[in-house]
């Protein structure tokens, strides 16, 4: 434990990383990930994918905001 | 195939998740979301060429991993998320002390290589098996796995070695890796 190279302790046992430390990155990158996934789908790719469904024999991709369906 | 319902509700499932990947891949939360919406042009307009059956995530992933690729290329050295606009995308924010941590863990996340990132969100975020992160990253599964490893001993090292900051990424993993290579 006195290798004057390391300055600091490395984590766990030397090769495998210690099993904690791996799985809190694991539960750090998942908390961090459904963060976003539990925003749901925001309105701007609702509105997109209907626009393009409604416009189905015409591929027009361009032109937005002309329609507002569904509500109301 | 067509654009059936079904398919147009199953490409509208998998937003949430390709955002996510979005949002950790440029760590920027609008950029993300152009992303996102010009991943779902192109699908749209080459939906002929998906085949009925096979993994629709993945291959929205591919072509999300494939966009960002090009234009990463285009904007390298662009301005990063210096002023935490990934946090701002949050609706939810997390309590003080777990925000300091969570700020920590996406500032430690932005200095993995790209490569060694996105192999890690996949597989250890998004769920996907080794073999679709291999697919969708158009390389051999040991390669997704070792990237996935090195991934995970850099972020081990950056932020849960003391003093890391101290003298850099590099040494530290070269530190923690170097012990293990004889």
């Amino acid at each position: 434990m006195k290798d004057p190279k390391s300055k600091s302790a490395a984590p766990g046992k030397q090769g495998g990383l210690n099993a904690e430390i791996q799985s809190r990155i694991g539960h750090q990158l998942r908390a961090m990930y459904d963060d976003v996934v539990r925003q749901g789908v925001p309105d701007r790719f609702a509105d997109l994918i209907r626009k393009l469904d409604a416009s189905d024999a015409s591929p027009q991709i361009g032109n937005a905001d002309e329609k507002n369906d569904g509500r109301e | 195939m067509p654009l059936t319902n079904a398919l147009r509700d199953d490409i509208l499932a998998s937003v949430p998740s390709l955002r996510a990947f979005a949002i950790s891949l440029s760590g920027n939360g609008d950029r993300a979301d152009d992303l996102v919406q010009e991943t779902l042009l192109r699908a749209l307009a080459n939906i002929d060429s998906f085949q009925p059956g096979s993994n629709l995530p993945a291959w929205l992933f591919t072509i999300l991993r494939n966009l960002f690729r090009s234009d990463y290329r285009k904007r390298r050295r662009e301005v990063e998320d210096a002023d935490g606009s990934y946090a701002k995308t949050l609706k939810t924010q997390p309590a003080q002390n777990a925000h300091l941590e969570f700020e920590e863990f996406r500032a430690a996340l932005e200095k993995l290589p790209q490569d060694q990132r996105e192999a890690l969100i996949l597989v250890g975020a998004s769920g996907f098996s080794y073999e679709d992160a291999a697919a969708i990253c158009g390389c051999a599964v040991g390669t997704i796995k070792s990237r996935v490893n090195r991934a995970r001993s850099k972020l081990s090292a950056l932020l849960y070695v003391d003093g890391a900051e101290d003298f850099g990424p590099d040494e530290t993993v070269r530190a923690v890796i170097g012990g293990s290579g004889g």
